[in-house]
């Protein structure tokens, strides 16, 4: 299971933040603070795994994060997650997003945070993973904004 | 109308959407909190306003502010408001933000129950997929109990979009409501071969999170797995099949055996890391099931070991941990295959990624042997001092601690070398462990008797140069070391060689800075150094040093007596008087040795840290008894009868006694500040530790100021490594010695003396250096051997442990799935004419995985199987025995039923109720919603049987045929054309071990009766040698409950209805029930088809609805353990069976 899906910048900044499990919103502030903290300072040339988060779960729970430029993608997962596969569902994630957006950039998640939570809704949910594949998470997507554009046109 | 709504839309124009919120907030850098409290305020008034679009902009806006870490919870109702719009754009904005804000606390999540429900089966199926999406992270277990039909019958949608959606939420509906797993399961299995992959996968991802955490329940599902594995290419869904094998393989070595082959070919042939990866781990996981008895599997050891070093050898550092990890688990069972390693691992700990030395640290502890101990807690000993960063260096020395103390020390041969060890670990500064390291000191010197002259020498100079350790920070955790310090020379002061200097050692001044509990050790120690000087100076007549020794404890003792802390103070004082009045003994010359000492005699043994939890409960004696009659009065405002009340609320009434009111404590508080300001033998709070200085007879003590210029070289101590040499040597010599003997032993021929006879390098060879006795633990006598300490009982997935394969009689009302579950056996050990209870004879089909696993042939069936066959024979005819009189009544029931008794061979027959638990439920509401449109009221009276069909035999079953006897009022629909005896032919065949679902639609007349109905199954078994025609009769039982719907009804139209006078009424009473109340309206609803209404406090009412229109209400009231129930519906007769099944129900719970 993935107990929670976090995407903030550089600076800790948060950009994106989906718990499974509730937390209450000092709770969730003060993960990732320490998220962030843990995250920054490792360098970039080492592993993308990390344990014991104190906040989240216990000692059955991981961070599995990605580095893309300005903006880290954290998944907290527990031991029923493959480590690699979880890499690579940020990896289909972020390629996701890029198609979506075209080139997407930190900005772009800044001023969409509801497009990017749909988008996060067709790969992930409740904390299972839905769907791997880009091309159905893509159509998908797009059939969602095209019935919102219809509705938008009928009024 | 139309000008209101552009003036709507003008509104709108002039409203900041979410861009512009963010824009807002970046352009507003230094005053954030200002400009978004006005934001906030902004959007309550759009959410005043009527405009949904307006609404749905101020909720969006609301969930960004929700991340940067807003409470939005006051909006929760607005929420709920954009979640109702018909208008997809604007619900899935509601339901993002409700995902993202709500939760079990959340009130309003009430509300939602109806609207989720219509989304749910919405025509569109993105309302539904936002609808499910959204539910997926709010789910309660109310929602959860109203729901699961309604998720269920998604799992069956057209749309696999639908499907794959449903599927994985019914696992939050599973962890919320635990009860609807069992009727679930059987669908939720059959979408494990759905033909889309998608929700292929979803089933898989649903069973694994199930199955780890209680596998044996999954166990008969291997066998689909396995297929699944070796026919899926989807890496993600093979992954996680691979992952669930690691879990199911210790409960079943035969799987793992049977894994083995696949795994290895996936290894080899597979491009993908990660598949690689898991396939690795699960490897090892069936290598560590096998491991005990098995043939040696050497061969794929070696491949797992020789695969992770490649991982670990690569330039990613992912792999190389995941390397590192999965080496880990190798070595619990194969710690040789990875010892050869060692070279590799060592290397790792040099590399600058800290989880990967973390990882490479936990390999270390498994890897120490007698031989190289000494070597590898050298090279620790290197990192440690070179370790940057604390965190890192505390590992370090946790794991330095773990590694020799493992398994009773059973690694350390020479103690001498540990407790250097640990006196030079005391030099880190600023560790957290000092209590770690203080309680190995005092383990050893406690346990390894030969070792405490050394230790007692060793902790002496630490005491000495306490003031190394201290610092000069107060908080430092490594002055816990001298409470070991000190209470070791304390408790074998016989070894020390100058008490006296280590008493004064621990008697200066400067020990009052030292935490209060190591201060009052130092104390009571003290009295005992004081014993032994007083022992040691024995015979002597006046003494001189005895004397002495007794100024100086009544010089430095008052520092203590004045200590804060309350500990010290009250050991100091005690034990001041004690050495006055000895004191006045010495000068009269009385010899006193021998009673002081007897102060402190006898011998402390170690004592089990769950020792006292093992302390059997003497007979007879009742812990929660009241040792004195609880103080009666004040209780008579209570109406219950005592004994209900004591029962119940036993906490609340203990509480009370002790509990004073504040006002009262208050009032005491301050008459007792005032008794202590008039008087003046009390003294006052807070003597400072700078105070403590000026303590009369301190000033002439002379304090030796020594040069803490450099401080890491404690002077006096021993180094660690100049043990590890003198081991060295001595193994060398032992080495050479033991040669010499052996060329002896081969001239003189006499080999008894001597017991090893490995070479000269094994383990067993080294010997200790001292005659090492290591005192185990005590334990109480007679302790109890339980020791399951470690589960947590608030795990929420406890409650999943539901044997799956287990008949349940309750599960027969299950509103959804209908299921008939025919078990077809066909086993050489069912002699021809016998005839079983149906029941018996799934019972011992299920009776246990192992011996089911012994009949299936899917795995290889092992020789002792024999065996268990005649066993259960054995069991079987003694069952026989028990049910004699049940089956004379059987073989009546047969003749009437036409003499099937006759019937050829290895029929199975099943007579009596069947597990059958039907309704129409969902796929009929379908059914219902699209008539309705027609105007066509003849099809409500139809209902759906699903049954499953479940090959228990070793054989092939094909040409299945199903058909039942029709009665007046029920008919089987049958094709057209189709004569109204016809059998219809099950659409599928079943390999052995498979089961498979199909169903069967019933047309009913009347519904106020339940009915049963009886059928027959004809099928051909397919065996290698023939095949024969067999059948199996059951009986299909349709109850009232079956013929209900759940239907969500407001509480203004019950009131109506009620009103109405058009019901009759009707009721019930059920005694003993004993469940909370909300259970009990969960099982009505769960098992009845009814839902709630309206609840207050114990009392609810309740509606649902039959297929044909009939309105059943109830009002359930609860006291103590009587459950009434009024009940009123338009039909009495079908009320008065409804009635009859819901008594049914509790009287089986």
């Amino acid at each position: 299971m993935i107990k929670a899906i976090l995407i903030f910048n550089n600076h800790g900044k948060p950009r994106l933040i989906r718990f499974y499990q509730y937390f209450a919103e000092d709770m969730q502030q003060q993960i990732i603070r320490e998220t962030f903290h843990l995250v920054s300072k490792r360098d970039d040339n080492v592993c993308n795994f990390l344990e014991g988060g104190s906040l989240i779960g216990g000692s059955d729970y991981k961070l599995i994060y990605r580095h893309y430029a300005t903006l880290y993608f954290v998944f907290c997962v527990d031991s029923s997650e493959s480590e690699l596969g979880i890499l690579d569902l940020i990896q289909v994630f972020v390629e996701t997003l890029d198609k979506c957006f075209e080139n997407v950039c930190e900005l772009d998640l800044i001023f969409h945070m509801d497009k990017v939570h749909y988008i996060l809704q067709e790969v992930v949910m409740g904390g299972m993973v839905l769907e791997t594949n880009m091309n159905e998470i893509v159509a998908q997507v797009e059939l969602q904004n095209r019935m919102e554009k219809s509705e938008a046109s009928d009024q | 109308m139309a000008l209101k709504i552009v003036k709507g839309s003008i509104d709108r124009m002039f409203d900041k959407n979410l861009q512009d919120l963010v824009r807002g907030i970046r352009n507003h850098k230094e005053d954030e909190a200002k400009y978004i409290s006005t934001c906030i305020d902004e959007i309550k008034q759009e959410l005043k306003q009527d405009n949904i679009a307006v609404k749905a902009n101020a909720v969006c806006k609301l969930t960004y502010l929700q991340m940067l870490g807003y409470d939005v919870s006051w909006a929760a109702f607005n929420i709920v408001e954009v979640m109702s719009s018909s208008k997809f754009t604007y619900k899935r904005i509601g339901y993002l933000a409700a995902s993202q804000c709500f939760h079990e606390g959340t009130d309003v999540i009430m509300l939602t129950t109806n609207q989720i429900r219509k989304d749910l089966s919405s025509p569109n199926q993105y309302d539904t997929g936002v609808a499910l999406t959204g539910l997926s992270c709010f789910v309660t277990p109310d929602l959860a109990r109203d729901l699961a039909n309604d998720i269920m019958t998604l799992m069956s949608h057209t749309k696999p979009y639908i499907r794959k959606k449903a599927v994985l939420i019914m696992y939050k509906v599973f962890l919320k409501y635990p009860e609807s797993l069992r009727p679930a399961f059987p669908r939720l299995k059959e979408k494990l071969e759905d033909p889309d992959p998608g929700v292929q996968s979803a089933a898989v991802n649903v069973i694994c999170e199930l199955a780890r955490r209680n596998p044996k329940n999954y166990l008969s599902l291997a066998p689909l797995f396995f297929k699944l594995m070796t026919s899926s290419t989807n890496n993600w869904v093979l992954i996680k099949i691979i992952k669930l094998f690691g879990a199911l393989t210790p409960l079943e070595p035969r799987l793992g055996k049977k894994l083995i082959e696949p795994l290895t070919n996936l290894i080899h042939s597979t491009s993908a890391m990660s598949l690689l990866y898991e396939c690795v781990n699960t490897v090892i996981a069936v290598l560590i099931s096998l491991s005990s008895g098995m043939p040696n599997h050497s061969a794929s050891i070696q491949l797992c070991v020789q695969k992770l070093r490649i991982l670990i050898e690569d330039s990613d550092q992912n792999l190389k941990y995941l390397g590192l990890l999965a080496m880990s688990k190798i070595l619990k069972t194969h710690p040789k295959s990875v010892q050869s390693h060692k070279d590799l691992i060592l290397q790792c700990l040099d590399d600058k990624d800290e989880s990967i030395r973390l990882r490479a640290l936990d390999l270390l502890y498994g890897m120490v042997s007698k031989k190289n101990l000494m070597e590898i807690v050298k090279k620790l000993m290197l990192h440690v001092d070179k370790a940057e960063g604390t965190t890192y260096r505390d590992e370090l020395l946790t794991k330095i601690i773990d590694i020799c103390s493992q398994s009773n020390f059973q690694y350390i041969t020479n103690f001498e070398w540990y407790i250097s060890i640990l006196v030079e670990l005391t030099r880190l500064e600023g560790t957290r462990h000092g209590h770690l390291i203080a309680s190995q000191m005092l383990d050893v010197a406690i346990r390894v008797k030969a070792i405490r002259g050394f230790a007692v020498a060793q902790m002496a100079t630490l005491l000495d140069n306490a003031h190394l350790l201290t610092g000069n920070t107060q908080r430092n955790g490594i002055c816990e070391v001298l409470y070991a310090a000190a209470w070791i020379c304390g408790e074998f002061s016989e070894h020390l060689e100058d008490p006296m200097q280590t008493l004064e050692a621990m008697l200066r001044p400067k020990v009052a800075t030292l935490p209060g509990h190591i201060q009052a050790v130092y104390v009571q120690n003290a009295a005992k150094l004081f014993a032994t000087v007083l022992r040691k100076h024995d015979g002597e007549t006046e003494s001189q040093a005895a004397q002495e020794t007794s100024q100086l404890l009544i010089d430095r003792l008052p520092l203590f007596v004045q200590s804060a802390n309350l500990e010290v103070q009250e050991r100091a004082s005690c034990i001041l008087q004690l050495v006055k009045y000895i004191q006045k003994l010495q000068q009269k010359n009385v010899e006193v040795a021998e009673e002081v000492t007897a102060l402190f005699a006898g011998e402390l043994n170690p004592v089990a840290p769950k020792a006292q939890k093992k302390v059997p409960i003497p007979e007879g004696l009742d812990l929660d008894a009241w040792i004195n009659e609880p103080p009666s009065g004040s209780e008579s405002e209570d109406e219950k009868p005592k004994a209900v009340f004591a029962k119940e609320e036993p906490k609340h009434s203990r509480s009370r006694h002790t509990e004073v009111d504040e006002k009262e404590l208050a009032r005491r508080r301050e008459v007792r500040k005032q008794e202590q300001a008039s008087n003046p033998f009390y003294i006052k709070a807070s003597p400072s530790s700078q105070k403590v200085y000026d303590a009369p007879g301190v000033e002439h003590i002379p304090v030796v100021q020594i040069d803490l210029s450099v401080p890491l070289k404690v002077p006096g101590m021993p180094m660690s490594d100049q043990y590890l040499k003198l081991e060295e040597e001595r193994r060398q010599k032992e080495k050479a010695e033991r040669k010499k003997k052996e060329k002896k032993k081969k001239r003189e021929k006499r080999g008894k003396e001597r017991k090893a006879d490995s070479g000269p390098e094994s383990e067993e060879d080294i010997t200790p250096a001292h005659q090492v006795d290591i005192v185990t633990e005590e334990m109480p006598e007679n302790a109890l051997p339980s020791d399951d300490d470690d589960k947590d009982p608030n795990d929420p997935h406890k409650a999943l442990d539901i044997d799956l394969d287990k008949y349940v009689p309750h599960c027969r009302h299950l509103q959804f799935i209908h299921v008939l579950h025919i078990v077809m056996c066909r086993n050489e050990f069912f002699s021809k004419t016998e005839i079983y209870d149906f029941r018996r004879i799934q019972k011992k089909m299920l009776c246990s995985i192992e011996t089911r696993l012994n009949q299936l042939s899917w795995f290889p069936v092992q020789k002792s199987s024999k065996h268990k066959k005649k066993k259960q024979k054995k069991e079987k005819e003694e069952k026989e025995k028990k049910k004699k009189k049940r089956h004379h009544h059987h073989h009546q029931h047969h003749g009437d039923a036409g003499g099937e008794d006759s019937v050829q061979n290895g029929t199975v027959e099943e007579e009596e109720p069947l597990p059958v638990s039907q309704s129409h439920s969902v796929s009929l509401k379908r059914e219902v919603k699209v008539y309705d449109i027609q105007g066509n009221h003849q099809d409500e009276s139809k209902v759906v049987v699903s049954v499953i069909f479940e090959n228990k035999s070793d054989s092939f079953l094909k040409a299945m045929e199903f058909n039942v006897l029709d009665s007046l009022n029920s008919k089987l629909q049958r094709p057209e054309g189709a004569g109204a005896h016809d059998s219809l032919t099950v659409p599928f065949q079943l390999p052995p071990g498979v089961s498979n679902e199909a169903r069967f639609v019933f047309s009913v007349q009347s519904i106020v009766m339940p009915q049963k109905l009886k059928g027959t199954l004809t099928f051909i078994v397919k065996s290698d040698e023939s095949s024969t025609h067999e059948k199996l009769d059951f009986k299909l039982h349709f109850t009232c409950t079956s013929y209900l719907i759940t239907t969500p009804c407001y509480s203004d139209a019950y009131a109506k209805l009620l009103e109405s006078g058009d019901l009759k009424g009707s009721s019930l009473r059920l005694e003993g029930i004993n469940m909370p109340f909300h259970h009990l309206l969960a099982r009505i609803c769960f098992h009845h088809h009814f839902s709630v209404v309206e609840r207050i406090d114990s009392c609810a009412s309740m509606y649902s609805r039959s297929i044909q229109g009939h309105h059943v209400c109830l009002l359930v009231k609860t006291s103590d353990q009587t459950v009434s129930i009024d009940a009123k519906c338009d039909e009495p007769s079908l009320l008065g069976n409804v009635l009859d099944e819901i008594k049914q129900t509790f009287s089986k719970c």
